[in-house]
């Protein structure tokens, strides 16, 4: 794959294994309004995904489509971030996973809507509006978890200590996005980390939780080291198109 | 059950459609706060881009005529027809009235 | 998607005894309704009106949100993206529809938490086509296709209910789900000019949900005592056996255009009548899955009740940052 097929193809595997995260709400949520709005959430990150595993096949130019690379690859060809493949968990897991990463691509969509070269630009354009609208959900449900009951507060905390270990991941920067970047066509993610980071104090300051205790950290899903968590979701992700090779649905 | 300490309030929404026209009544929805409200109300009623404007207040700040006194209130609207331009005759081959 | 008729089975929570209504105010209602106007809520209505309404939009709105937990059980397995982006947004209408639904009932003074727990405590009933499971990717063609279908049959006439709230949500509904049908028959039209093990299971699927679909109408008009009195008051538009009819009759074609068998050795043209002729239904069956006796039905129940009892804190914590700001605000 070229280089860029596999950027598109990074961006791809967060929003769909977000996405699919996300769809594990339906029918389960807190309140039927956010039964709706998580829905709405995971309905933007397909269409995300659609659009840059359809892109990632087109550069690859042999035949795949959006819906084999979805759908037929194993687990060390995923190469999303560790983040998203995280189980939901409780309501404020999922949130504190939401507020990180939706601060964080929202910044990193409008940086690549910027890069005028860049094939993925008009995506980043509709994604960022997207994204802005998740940052600002998420983040205004963490002030009101952490800010909320003694529970709620307990739960909020519980949900960032499990997601901040894979927080340095998002920013991380290998030979492949260094190149791309330098020839203006992948964001330059270290510089969007005071941002973030100042943005998600911020936020934690308004909910009255403290962050969470350091943890080394801890990545490998670019290269294809993932959790344990993402062998399952794809068992149940692709077992139709699996069980029935060649089947049109 | 574990008893929720109260229900959300429930919110009146109102839409519009697009610039130049009035944001009309949709319906209602439930939250906590005025956010909440607005953001509930955009996944309820502008998932088909329905709207490019929202508004939302608490239900229990809308005050409603009486439908008892409906009569009183709207009935002696019924014969001031002299305010409709068609009360007025416009003689054949006069325009522009 | 839609609610049962089951007027005949079931007291629901939220009923009370019944009073005397004042003559003429009652004259003045059954004559505004008569003359297919729209009754509001601010506007007098006789009680049995109010608690038959409350009973009809909240069985509706659970049969909405209950109605998630079988379609959504193949939403993290859908065999595409744009399948899975599909299956998505109609589940998610159907939160939606609940909600409008809860909403029209609320203005009749019913609380949202109240119809709730009413649900989950048993005593608030919902579609029995919702206690059913979904086994194979084919059901969501088959619920999409022929419990969609049936909604709709339902749904269209009752966007002129006589009361406006009701029927402005049916409206916004019904405009909603003019999608979901097709999404279901597309499904099917797939799987049935796909391989043998495919059109396998879209068979499958449609023996499975034909019986259950038909009595989502409710049951036969003799056995509906209440019909008579619903449609006067423009609740109901049309008979169960009326509806029923007109379904098996629109489907039927539909079927054969997939070269899928409809499961029933009765069914047959009849010329006489303009329709069809189909075998008896299992009303026992009917009338168990009625009393919470479906085949998964505790799963249904469970779910709700799980999402309900992990969501308490949520609500809690939503609710207890609310009054802390209000405070704050008071304070500056």
């Amino acid at each position: 794959m070229s280089p860029i097929a596999r950027y598109a193809l990074r961006l791809g595997d967060d929003a769909l294994i977000l996405g699919q995260r996300l769809g594990e709400w339906t029918g389960h949520a807190p309140s039927l309004e956010l039964d709706l709005a998580l829905a709405n959430f995971a309905l933007d990150l397909i269409g995300q995904a659609t659009y840059l595993l359809g892109q990632a096949a087109a550069e690859e130019g042999k035949g795949r489509d959006g819906d084999s690379l979805a759908f037929h690859r194993d687990v060390f060809d995923f190469c999303n971030c560790l983040m998203v493949e995280q189980p939901n968990g409780d309501f404020a897991r999922t949130i504190a996973r939401q507020m990180l990463f939706s601060t964080f691509q929202n910044a990193f969509y409008e940086a690549l809507s910027g890069l005028t070269a860049s094939p993925l630009a008009p995506l980043a354009q509709k994604a960022k509006k997207e994204t802005a609208y998740h940052a600002r959900f998420a983040q205004d449900w963490v002030v009101r978890l952490g800010d909320g009951t003694p529970e709620s507060a307990a739960r909020m905390a519980e949900g960032l200590a499990w997601h901040w270990r894979f927080v340095d991941e998002l920013f991380e920067m290998d030979g492949l996005e260094q190149d791309l970047c330098a020839a203006g066509l992948a964001v330059d993610k270290a510089k969007l980390r005071p941002a973030f980071d100042a943005r998600v104090a911020e936020v934690l300051a308004q909910a009255k939780v403290q962050a969470p205790a350091a943890h080394r950290p801890v990545s490998g899903g670019r290269k294809g080291n993932h959790s344990e968590h993402l062998g399952h979701l794809l068992a149940q992700m692709q077992f139709l198109p699996r069980a029935y090779p060649g089947a049109v649905w | 059950m574990p008893a929720s300490t109260g229900d959300f309030a429930l919110w009146e929404v109102f839409v519009r459609v697009k610039n130049g026209l009035n944001h009309r009544h949709v319906g209602s929805v439930h939250a906590a706060d005025a956010r909440m409200a607005i953001e509930a109300a955009r996944d309820a009623y502008t998932r088909r881009m329905e709207g490019i404007s929202l508004w939302v207040l608490p239900s229990a700040a809308i005050v409603a005529s009486d439908p008892a006194e409906a009569d009183a209130l709207f009935a002696p609207a019924q014969d001031k027809v002299y305010r409709h331009p068609t009360f007025y005759s416009v003689p054949d081959g006069v325009s522009h009235l | 998607m839609y609610t049962t008729d089951l007027s005949r089975v079931g007291k629901s929570g939220l009923e009370a005894p019944a009073r005397v209504e004042p003559a003429a105010l009652l004259e003045k209602f059954e004559a505004r309704v008569a003359a297919d106007d729209f009754i509001e809520p601010k506007d007098w209505m006789p009680e049995a009106y109010r608690r038959t309404l409350i009973r009809q939009i909240s069985q509706h709105a659970h049969s909405e949100i209950v109605g998630m937990l079988p379609e959504g059980n193949w939403i993290s397995r859908a065999p595409s993206l744009r399948r899975k982006a599909v299956l998505l947004a109609k589940v998610q209408d159907e939160a939606g529809h609940g909600l409008y639904l809860y909403c029209a009932a609320e203005t009749l003074g019913a609380s949202r938490d109240e119809m709730t727990e009413a649900l989950l405590a048993g005593r608030a009933k919902y579609s029995t086509i919702f206690n059913y499971p979904t086994l194979t990717w084919a059901d969501m063609g088959a619920i999409g296709w022929l419990v969609d279908g049936a909604a709709i049959m339902n749904q269209v006439p009752l966007q002129r209910t006589s009361y406006g709230p009701y029927a402005r949500a049916m409206v916004r509904i019904c405009k909603e789900e003019s999608f979901h049908q097709r999404q279901g028959y597309e499904i099917m039209m797939a799987m049935c000019a796909g391989s043998p093990a495919q059109k396998r299971m879209a068979q499958d699927a449609l023996d499975r949900w034909w019986a259950p679909a038909l009595m989502m109408f409710g049951p036969p008009d003799e056995n509906s005592p209440n019909t008579a009195q619903s449609i006067r008051w423009r609740i109901k538009r049309e008979t169960n056996d009326e509806l029923r009819q007109r379904f098996v009759d629109a489907t039927v074609p539909q079927a054969q255009a997939l070269g899928l068998t409809i499961p029933d050795p009765d069914l047959r043209w009849n010329e006489a009548k303009g329709g069809y002729d189909f075998g008896a239904l299992d009303w026992e069956e009917f009338y168990a899955v009625v009393r919470g006796e479906g085949q998964v039905a505790k799963e249904r129940m469970e779910a709700r009740r799980k999402a309900w009892e992990d969501g308490a804190w949520v609500r809690d914590a939503a609710i207890a940052h609310s009054a802390k700001r209000a405070k704050a605000a008071e304070a500056a």
